[in-house]
């Protein structure tokens, strides 16, 4: 929504933000980011060499993944402390993800 | 018989421990005191419904016959999960503002209140839950029969129907206890999540324990188990790439569109802030939940006999080292897994089928009339428990009918499948304005119809409803018809098969009918709401809005009519009503009145929507409907915009063809300035020329004569150099090149001096002079010399030019702020209208009496002004030729 | 008795130069000074020879010979014409309209003389 001379609800978004608010955004950035980075570690053990003789152990395999999981679990629960003192307010101005 | 009636018994007491956890909870969330109920904690327990039993006891017989495949089942999920920011957010939030009870209603919300739609993703959940239910069943009924065995033997009392008639039965009271105690606010149901999160514990703790005695009790740590997982069949890595990345597409889209998760992950949702703290502990839940997955599997293949069933180790591992404790431990697991399953996916396709199928057909038959007498509440709890009821029994009957077996194992993806087909109608909905009712229609109908005929009627098998021949040469022999390979894509996987073209097609035929066909209002004011859902709703609105409020009536008539329109119409109203104030009372008339006046900017349909809503106060906010005003707000200034466009366009058209017409006449002017030129050197020349011929050739001239022609070619020569003087400084002022000479003066004293220079060149004509000495008592700080010669110029002109009987000019002084007028208007026929745009070029002289001149004095005038930072125009609407001075204050001196 | 010149012509000075060289000469000198009423003043008055200036007040020098020369007891009646302009322009314009002579100001009093006399055949 373009902006018109009377935007209805809440502050009109501006352009600089002050620094913990920008540290904010990025940190959004971040958690948008996370699956896509889980997408593709996922995605890698396809690219193992597969196979009666030269595959990998699947006790390799297990590690590796559960590893990736334990990770992504880790990143994700730090973000999401982070993000817990987001204010209301500014949940509400960010463009749902759409940004 | 002994182990048998053990098991019934701890299974009884189970039951009535969750009984009691939902009675507790649910008294607590009545009596105000949950607050415990309402912890993230409790909320990413109730997630687990996701592990059914199917992932209990499944989970491992996948694994032990395809390896780490099943980990995809759970990584959709958690990738789902850490990506909350994305999908899961935008849902709980729309869901929680929107009040939405079910997928089918968010569907069906998104894209107008469609009924159809809901009904159409009804069916589809229930066609695709059916079998999944039944797939509860049977398992529950699997695992008593395991118990039976171990008990002793030819247990002859015992059959696995009854079982699975009594779970279901125990099912379907349990769910309408608590899944329809309250039909009110917001679908919560806190008995209910509070007895699954209960059974959540119980399934993790039990299949970790099952984990914990497999690694280090048999196998002897975890580097044993490592090296005998090597060793035994599952050893290699070995995966079909398509079905890995398929499956963890399948997982994710079933994940955010399995009724029952959306259940608990929208409409149960407390909090929003509680789907952070799920964002990672729930992926740790199913992390867990699979981790010992493959060592029980691979120490199953190994204790077990050849051709035991690998779903059921969980259970046979425990029971053939003796541990019948954690058997019953197990047991317990994959009880609380399917009960869960069974419970939350009873309520929400009850939900589903109560509001969007059996109560439009009851208001229907009872003519609407329900609907007012407010005795719906009634009507609607009882349509929910009977859905309740007939959906629990379908899967019984379900399972009765196919027998249990292979191919209900199967069904689990299949399942997952066919509800998948709502998410591309769901994240359009949610992230795409574009989309339309007609699209999402089109999208789930391909979706569906594919999914129905390649891999669900193929999943039972040659021989149902599809024969064997279908099956392998396609329907009536045609080929690229074979439900399996369609379009001749054959050597595919089934599943990734019609998954592939399941979901292709119908996001295809979504996207395309969307983009062709035209959303209605409602459509389009809820597509706002869902896509902008964080821009204009600041949290969920409570339910109790009911009262129209004026005030928001007014701000949104204000927003649509314009602020002093809508003023007026409200004070007229009021008036109307007898009300003093601004506001009036919402009455029916005035509501109308409104409805209609608001029509008139944004049609129809959408006023009846906006007022509608206002004064319904149910599903749409105040700000929902201020965006959509401020839209039309703003869809109206555009085309006001392009109005002014075009306007500016006709304007600078017109203001070219003027600058046009002027510039021809300017040029016509420009080619008779030369000749002009000519014309006024050559005047005075021939005089003098004329008469120096005279002095120098006639004898006898008298004294008298010679005195009078000496004068005239004095008088001549005087003329041409007045001419070139002019000429020159018309040419200095024009270039710029003049220097003021600044000097503090007084406008009286000015206009005197410049009276008395005019007619000192007197030509004989009286100019009578009206002037109001007190205004122009002034001072003045500018070039006075060239002002004064200004001034000179148009008294002369009026002088020359007035052609009243009794010529008069009126000199006006006006203190203009920051400006001062000085007027000169004389009592003659004025100046015609064409002639007024060239008085102030050079030689445009006008007017009959040639009075000498030679037409420059206007041209210099207004040069001059230019340098002095004022300018000299001509008035019109004077009855004679007027002149104004303009003079900037800068120019009046600082007092 | 002496031939009559009509002057027609709005320069005081000018009118005063060319009736004092041509009543030297003995011709009688009658002039006007604008052009509304030239036609019927020349029709009236019916000159020997007509000078007529190009640039005067109410009416082109132009017109009035046009409208000589298309009628009245003038179409013949030698027109000798003065104009300060002097572009090519003016004299093609004199000729077109049947002006017998055509003169540039500012001109030798033995020019307009000469001029005049030959006009009328003396």
């Amino acid at each position: 929504m373009t902006n018109s001379a009377d935007e209805p609800v809440g502050p009109r978004p501006t352009i600089f933000v002050e620094k913990q608010t920008y540290r904010m955004r990025r940190i959004m950035d971040a958690a948008r980011l996370v699956p896509l980075l889980g997408v593709v570690l996922f995605a890698i053990p396809l690219l193992w060499p597969r196979g009666p003789d030269m595959g990998i152990m699947t006790s390799r395999t297990i590690l590796y993944l559960f590893g990736v999981w334990v990770v992504l679990i880790l990143v994700t629960m730090r973000l999401s402390y982070v993000l817990r003192s987001l204010p209301p307010a500014d949940r509400s101005t960010d463009r749902g993800g759409a940004l | 018989m002994g182990a048998l009636n053990a098991l019934i018994a701890v299974c009884l007491s189970y039951v009535a421990l969750l009984f009691l956890v939902a009675f507790f909870a649910e008294r607590s969330a009545m009596r105000g005191r949950g607050g415990w109920l309402r912890s993230p904690l409790v909320y990413t327990l109730s997630l687990s419904i996701y592990c059914t039993a199917w992932t209990f006891y499944g989970a491992v017989g996948y694994a032990a016959r395809s390896g780490l495949e099943y980990l995809t089942i759970y990584i959709g999920p958690s990738l789902v999960m850490v990506g909350w920011w994305w999908i899961l957010r935008k849902l709980v939030r729309i869901g929680r503002s929107q009040r939405i009870t079910s997928v089918a209603d968010l569907i069906s919300s998104r894209f107008g209140k469609s009924n159809l739609l809901a009904v159409c993703v009804t069916i589809l959940a229930v066609i695709s839950a059916t079998p999944y239910i039944a797939l509860q069943l049977q398992s529950v009924t699997l695992s008593f029969a395991v118990f039976a065995e171990a008990g002793g033997g030819g247990q002859t009392v015992y059959t696995g129907e009854s079982t699975a008639l009594w779970v279901a039965m125990g099912l379907s009271l349990f769910t309408v206890v608590f899944g329809t105690r309250n039909l009110d606010a917001n679908e919560r149901h806190h008995g209910v999540v509070m007895a699954i999160a209960v059974e959540a514990v119980v399934k993790l703790f039990a299949l970790l324990a099952v984990g914990v005695f497999v690694v280090w009790g048999i196998s002897g740590g975890v580097s044993e188990t490592l090296n005998r997982i090597d060793a035994s069949q599952l050893g290699q890595w070995q995966v079909n790439g398509g079905r890995w990345a398929g499956l963890i597409m399948l997982s994710a889209a079933a994940f955010l569109c399995l009724p029952r998760m959306f259940q608990v992950l929208v409409v149960e949702n407390d909090d929003e802030g509680h789907l952070r703290t799920a964002s990672w502990a729930f992926p740790l839940y199913v992390m867990l939940m699979s981790l010992f997955v493959v060592p029980i599997a691979v120490v199953g293949l190994d204790l077990l006999p050849e051709g035991s069933n690998p779903d059921l180790f969980v259970l046979t591992v425990p029971l053939s080292q003796g541990q019948q404790g954690l058997a019953m431990l197990s047991f317990l697991g994959g009880f609380s897994s399917a009960t869960s399953m069974v419970i939350v996916a009873a309520i929400a396709l009850s939900t589903m089928v109560s509001n969007h199928i059996v109560m439009p057909i009851f208001l229907r038959m009872t003519g609407g009339s329900a609907s007012v007498s407010g005795d719906v509440r009634h009507v609607v709890l009882l349509s929910r428990r009977v859905s309740i009821t007939a959906v629990v029994m379908l899967g019984y009957i379900y399972y009765r009918l196919t027998g249990g077996g292979e191919a209900l194992a199967a069904i689990g993806l299949v399942s997952f499948a066919g509800v998948a087909q709502v998410l591309p109608a769901m994240l359009g909905g949610i992230f795409w304005r574009g989309a339309t009712r007609l699209g999402a229609l089109a999208g789930l109908s391909v979706g569906f119809v594919i999914w129905l005929y390649a891999l669900f009627l193929p999943s039972f098998g040659p021989g149902f409803i599809l024969s064997e021949a279908a099956l392998l040469n396609g329907p009536f022999g045609i080929d690229w018809l074979r439900p399996q390979a369609l379009f001749g894509i054959a050597g595919m996987d089934p599943l990734v098969h019609a998954l592939l073209w399941s979901m292709m097609l119908n996001s295809v035929a979504f996207f395309t009918v969307s983009v062709m066909t035209f959303p209605s209002p409602l459509e389009r004011l809820q597509g706002a709401q869902f896509v902008n859902v964080f821009q204009h709703s600041g949290g969920p609105r409570s339910w109790s809005g009911g009262v129209a409020q004026s005030e928001d009536l007014m701000i949104m008539a204000q927003r649509i009519l314009g602020a002093a329109e809508a003023r007026a119409l409200f004070q007229r109203e009021a008036a109307r009503q007898g009300l003093r104030g601004d506001l009036p009372e919402p009455s029916p008339d005035f509501l109308e009145n409104l409805e209609r006046e608001l029509s008139g900017s944004v049609g129809g349909a959408t006023a009846h929507a906006m007022v509608g809503q206002i004064v319904g106060g149910m599903s749409v906010s105040v700000e929902d409907l201020m965006a959509v005003a401020d839209e039309t707000a703003q869809m109206m200034e555009y085309s006001n915009r392009l109005e002014a466009q075009s306007r500016e366009v006709t304007r600078t058209a017109r203001q070219l063809r003027e600058a046009n017409s002027k510039l021809t006449r300017l040029s016509v002017q420009k080619d008779a300035f030369l000749s002009q030129i000519s014309h006024e050197l050559r005047t005075p020349m021939t005089s003098i020329r004329a008469f120096s011929e005279i002095l120098r050739d006639s004898d006898g001239l008298s004294g008298n004569e010679l005195n009078k022609y000496a004068s005239i070619i004095h008088d001549e020569a005087l003329r041409l150099t007045r001419l070139l003087d002019d000429l020159l400084d018309l040419s200095v002022l024009e270039n710029g090149q003049v220097n003021l000479n600044l000097r503090h003066g007084h406008l009286g004293d000015l206009l005197d001096r410049s009276v008395a220079a005019a007619a000192a060149s007197d030509d004989g004509r009286r100019l009578r002079l009206t002037r109001d000495t007190a205004t122009e008592a002034l001072s003045l700080h500018t070039d006075l010399d060239r002002l004064s010669q200004v001034f000179i110029n148009l008294i002369a002109n009026a002088r020359k030019y007035c052609d009243a009987d009794q010529p008069t000019l009126e000199i006006r002084v006006t203190d203009h702020g920051d400006l001062l007028w000085v007027d000169f208007v004389d009592n003659g026929s004025g100046i015609s209208t064409d002639a007024q745009d060239v008085i102030f070029e050079k030689f445009a002289r006008i007017g009959e009496p040639r009075v000498g001149g030679a037409g420059l004095g206007l041209a210099i005038s207004r040069q001059i002004m230019q340098r002095l930072g004022g300018e000299i125009t001509y008035l019109r609407g004077e009855s004679g030729a007027a002149f104004r001075v303009s003079l900037p204050r800068a120019a009046m001196a600082a007092q | 008795m002496a031939k009559k010149v009509l002057l027609i012509e709005d320069e005081p000075n000018i009118i005063e130069a060319i009736s004092f060289i041509l009543s030297r000469d003995g011709w009688q000198v009658d002039t006007h000074s604008n052009g509304h009423d030239a036609t019927e003043v020349v029709r009236e008055k019916m000159p020997d020879v007509l000078i007529l200036d190009v640039m005067l007040p109410g009416r082109s020098g132009y017109d009035i010979l046009r409208d000589l020369r298309s009628g009245g007891g003038t179409e013949t009646l030698p027109i000798l014409m003065l104009t300060a302009r002097g572009q090519n322009k003016d004299r093609e314009m004199a000729e077109k309209y049947g002006a017998n002579r055509f003169m540039t100001k500012p001109f030798a009093n033995s020019e307009v003389l000469e001029a005049v006399r030959n006009l009328v055949g003396v």
